[in-house]
């Protein structure tokens, strides 16, 4: 297989902040170049398939599995990942929601979860209904079975986003263990 | 150390995760997160025979495509000290690393590409093309010779029971016989088996999921011939283990070769449909219930024998007889196992290893036979009511199932239960059944290793290579170490996760807490005392002369026992004795002669209600109550976090899980997560865990019992039986899915 030499240049907008690469080749994922390429490790490969949702993140403002993205398919595009989501020490409501509602056990799947919660919550589609929150949280699998815990965490991420005169603010980011 | 532990201000607390923050904001680094200067990644290439041996390799087409360094074969791959079949743990795996063309399962590794990238290891792993001599694959349950292993699970006899099975049937007014099938499963932790291997000299620096840093730095150690000491492994964060990363696999240590074959640091990540073989699965069983009871219930005869399989090359037995040795109180018990081999990768340990697939089975069994005596499930078991462990005659260290059947059974409105079958239905007009079951899990533990300091600045740290894969041990450490020392938790740093820290014994076998909690337990008394010796034997300290009163830690002071008045802070006692700190090293494991006297286990009730379709026989879990009795509960939101887990398992292991072997070719046909089913979001639904009080003064210093296990068993169980409610088919071949009620 030949690649151009010039390679790939391309540039995405990755939690605001522009970074352009050149791909040596065009078979990267967009989970691996943000994983491989760009240090941002957060978002996780759990089957490179599209079926764990592991690798969610929102791409212009919807979610996706950036494991069947190809980089170069979006040059320009606009990326979120789970590092971009915290307001510095301050944690995104639905990142303080699964803390608060022990919406994880080992985490592998949590930043996919909580990428695809924030992209459920803004399409507007389950609201308040824990049925359609269960559906639409379907796509990224838990293992370790934390799924009460992701449920309720939606729900009240989604009550503190849509009460009136709260600021969506969430907890102070504490010493990691 | 055996005094009983003061209950303190953190033990109890549910204090969300310490771990939470890093885990949200994708801080957290997992194995596969990290990458060293100069890395290359490695690919793997697998089997697609499952029996022969592999003749060409096309290395040379491999070797041509741009950024490919290089391709390790048998041709090359680098020798080891000691023969990758040889066990130096009696449950370790035989290993498949390229020592060898043969091929003994299906996706054994057989090649690795190192490369500059990733997309170039893929692409050069898929041109090497192999080609095989094959030989026809035997994996089928009972193929072959049927043989009686000398000892089943972790090392427990293959046959165990008491009295007179015989004669308890021969007096039995009602007898009952049936088999249940259980499907091969495959663990599927979302996080792959990883390495990013680093070599400097003989010495290696690994990033590595595993359960059991110790057993894994000693087996690298083995392997490669080199001290302990010298082996590395930094594994602060692992996504998900369930046993399959209780013991290094072949994918993990195949990085480690490569890394060595190349002179850099490399980063090989299984690939999901490589999950499916190399890294350990739970096998297929078939269990034969035979029950007899009296008229009113009493059972005088339980015989239970379990057909599974382990693999051509290794020894893994399932050990689904145990749950009947303790559960249930019978006149008559027999337990037996029978296997046989195949050409398959070999079983291990996983989740609830014996007791789910045991549980299901002997749950379902029970459910017949409450139905052919006309007795309510739940009465059935109460008649049963083990007082003692049946074949022991040992006294339980403690055991409050009778107030989990009670408690459960009331949350969940079992009273108003119709008998039989077919009774229920929704507005909707689907069917509505409910089922119970009894959940048990053995109190076992490991021996581990915990070290304490206690600094001048009035801060502490803690240290034990203990292993959080979710089960929260970064949170639940630092719990026991605050209340230990009597300090704030945030006074206390914790490391944990790192394999140059004192043996923190496994996180597995639900021993985790109970060990490490233990070790970390005695480490802050052993440095207490440490301290208390500095104070009394000091004539400046308020405390002097105390050493037979003895003291206290409360906020960061020692007191006297027997004057609270008289304190001084450990920050005081340090300085005055010009000390930065204490240190001391403490041992968790299981205290011999208790261990001998009492039966430990945790114990619990799962009540399921089901709707299913009359038509389309599409079956739905609509509710869960669980409630369970594990000693006492260190973190009641982690806790409670643990047994949801278990009980998605029990509807995994009841609905969904199935791997499917193609037995003409050896190979699993749907290893992928779209088919290879787990549970979603959706498919759980209300789920409740009821933490049954229980104090237990025996199992060890802490009082605490393992609980990330015991949810799955009596949970499939339930559910079986509740299909059966909801429908009047029995299904006694997991999972249960609709085809079954159709056909």
């Amino acid at each position: 297989m030949s690649f151009p030499e010039t390679g790939f240049p391309i540039t995405l907008t990755v939690n605001g902040e522009s970074r352009s690469l050149v791909l040596e080749d065009a078979r990267v994922t967009l989970l691996d170049a943000l994983r491989e390429r760009l240090d941002l490790t957060g978002s996780k490969k759990g089957c490179d398939r599209g079926q764990c949702g592991a690798c969610t993140v929102l791409l212009d403002g919807v979610r996706i599995n950036a494991c069947l993205a190809l980089a170069v398919s979006h040059d320009g595009a606009s990326i979120t990942t789970i590092e971009g989501l915290a307001d510095g020490d301050v944690l995104h409501p639905v990142q303080a929601a699964f803390v608060d509602h022990d919406g994880f056990q080992c985490g592998f799947c949590t930043p996919g979860q909580i990428m695809s919660a924030v992209g459920l919550i803004r399409e507007g589609q389950a609201g308040d209904d824990p049925e359609r929150v269960r559906e639409g949280m379907s796509g990224n699998l838990c293992r370790c079975g934390a799924y009460a815990g992701i449920t309720e965490a939606v729900l009240a991420a989604h009550a503190a986003m849509h009460a009136p005169d709260v600021l969506p603010g969430g907890h102070l980011i504490e010493d990691a263990a | 150390m055996s005094e009983r532990m003061r209950h303190g201000a953190s033990i109890g607390q549910p204090l969300t995760r310490r771990d939470g923050p890093a885990k949200v904001t994708g801080a957290a680094r997992y194995s596969a997160d990290f990458h060293p200067a100069g890395m290359l990644h490695a690919v793997m290439a697998v089997s697609a025979i499952a029996r022969g041996r592999v003749v060409h390799l096309d290395v040379a087409a491999a070797e041509a495509h741009p950024g490919v360094v290089a391709v390790m074969t048998p041709e090359n791959a680098p020798t080891l000290a000691k023969s990758p079949d040889e066990k130096d743990n009696p449950f370790a795996f035989r290993l498949d690393l390229l020592q060898n063309s043969g091929v003994r399962y299906a996706n054994q590794p057989i090649g690795v590409v190192i490369a500059d990238t990733l997309e170039a290891a893929t692409e050069g792993a898929a041109l090497l093309s192999p080609r095989y001599e094959a030989e026809a694959p035997g994996v089928e349950l009972g193929g072959g010779e049927i043989f009686v292993p000398d000892s089943v699970g972790a090392g427990t006899p293959t046959e165990q029971g008491a009295g007179d099975i015989e004669a308890g049937f021969a007096s039995a007014a009602t007898r009952m016989e049936a088999t249940y099938e259980t499907a091969a499963q495959y663990h599927n932790a979302l996080e792959p088996h990883t390495s990013v291997a680093q070599w400097d000299g003989d010495r290696l620096t690994l990033h590595t999921p595993t359960q059991a840093l110790w057993i894994a730095k000693g087996r690298l150690a083995g392997l490669f011939g080199i001290p302990e000491g010298n082996v590395h492994i930094v594994s602060h964060y692992l996504g998900g283990g369930f046993g399959s990363k209780g013991f290094i696999s072949s994918p993990q240590i195949l990085g480690i070769m490569a890394a060595r074959l190349v002179g850099r640091p490399v980063k090989l990540v299984t690939r999901r449909e490589q999950m499916f073989g190399p890294v350990g699965h739970r096998a297929s069983t078939r269990q034969t219930l035979k029950l007899g009871a009296k008229a009113d219930g009493t059972l005088t005869a339980l015989d239970h024998h379990t057909l599974t399989l382990t693999s051509r090359h290794d020894d893994f037995v399932e050990a689904c007889g145990l749950i009947a040795r303790h559960l249930y109180a019978s006149e008559a018990i027999s337990t037996t196992h029978a296997v046989s081999r195949a050409d398959i990768g070999t079983p291990i340990f996983m989740r609830a290893p014996g007791e789910a697939p045991g549980s299901v089975a002997v749950e379902s069994a029970l459910d017949e036979l409450a139905l052919a005596l006309d007795m309510d499930p739940l009465d059935l078991r109460l008649k049963n009511y083990a007082e003692v462990e049946p074949i022991t005659h040992r006294p339980f260290s403690s055991k409050a199932l009778r107030e989990c059947y009670a408690q459960g059974a009331e949350r969940f409105g079992w009273g108003k239960r119709p008998k039989q079958p077919r009774q229920m239905r929704d507005e909707d007009g689907l069917l509505v059944g409910w089922g119970m079951g009894t959940a048990t899990y053995p109190a076992g533990m490991m021996q581990g290793e915990a070290r304490a300091t206690i600094r001048a600045d009035g801060t502490a740290l803690v240290e034990t290579a203990a292993q959080d894969m979710g089960q929260g041990a970064w949170t639940v450490l630092a719990q026991i170490a605050a209340d230990g020392l009597g300090l704030d938790g945030d006074r206390v740093e914790l490391r944990i996760g790192d394999s140059d820290l004192p043996n923190g014994g496994l996180a597995g076998g639900s021993t985790g807490t109970a060990t490490s909690g233990s070790a970390v337990h005695a480490a802050t008394q052993a440095a207490l005392a440490q301290l208390e010796d500095l104070a009394v034997n000091d004539r400046a300290s308020p405390l002097y002369g105390a050493g037979n009163a003895g003291t206290v830690a409360e906020n960061g002071r020692l007191a006297r026992r027997d004057d609270p008045t008289r304190s001084e802070s450990f920050s005081e006692i340090l300085a005055r004795a010009g000390k930065d700190s204490v240190e001391a090293k403490g041992t968790g494991a299981g205290e011999p002669a208790s261990r001998k006297t009492y039966a430990m286990h945790a114990h619990g009730a799962v009540y399921a209600e089901v709707k299913v379709d009359p038509d389309l026989g599409q079956i739905r879990v609509t509710r869960l109550v669980g409630a369970f009795a594990a000693g006492r509960i260190v973190n009641p939101r982690l806790v409670r976090s643990q047994y949801y887990g278990g009980m998605i398992w029990g509807v995994s292991l009841a609905l969904h899980e199935h791997a499917v072997l193609d037995t003409r070719s050896g190979r699993v046909m749907n290893p992928n997560l779209a088919e290879y089913h787990v549970p979603v979001n959706a498919d759980v639904p209300s789920l409740e865990a009821i933490l049954v009080e229980e104090h237990d003064p025996h199992v060890n210093p802490l009082g605490i019992k393992g609980v990330g296990e015991i949810g799955i068993t009596g949970t499939a169980g339930a559910i079986a039986n509740a299909v059966w409610h909801a429908t009047g088919t029995r299904v006694r071949d997991f999972p249960i899915t609709l085809d079954k009620l159709l056909g």
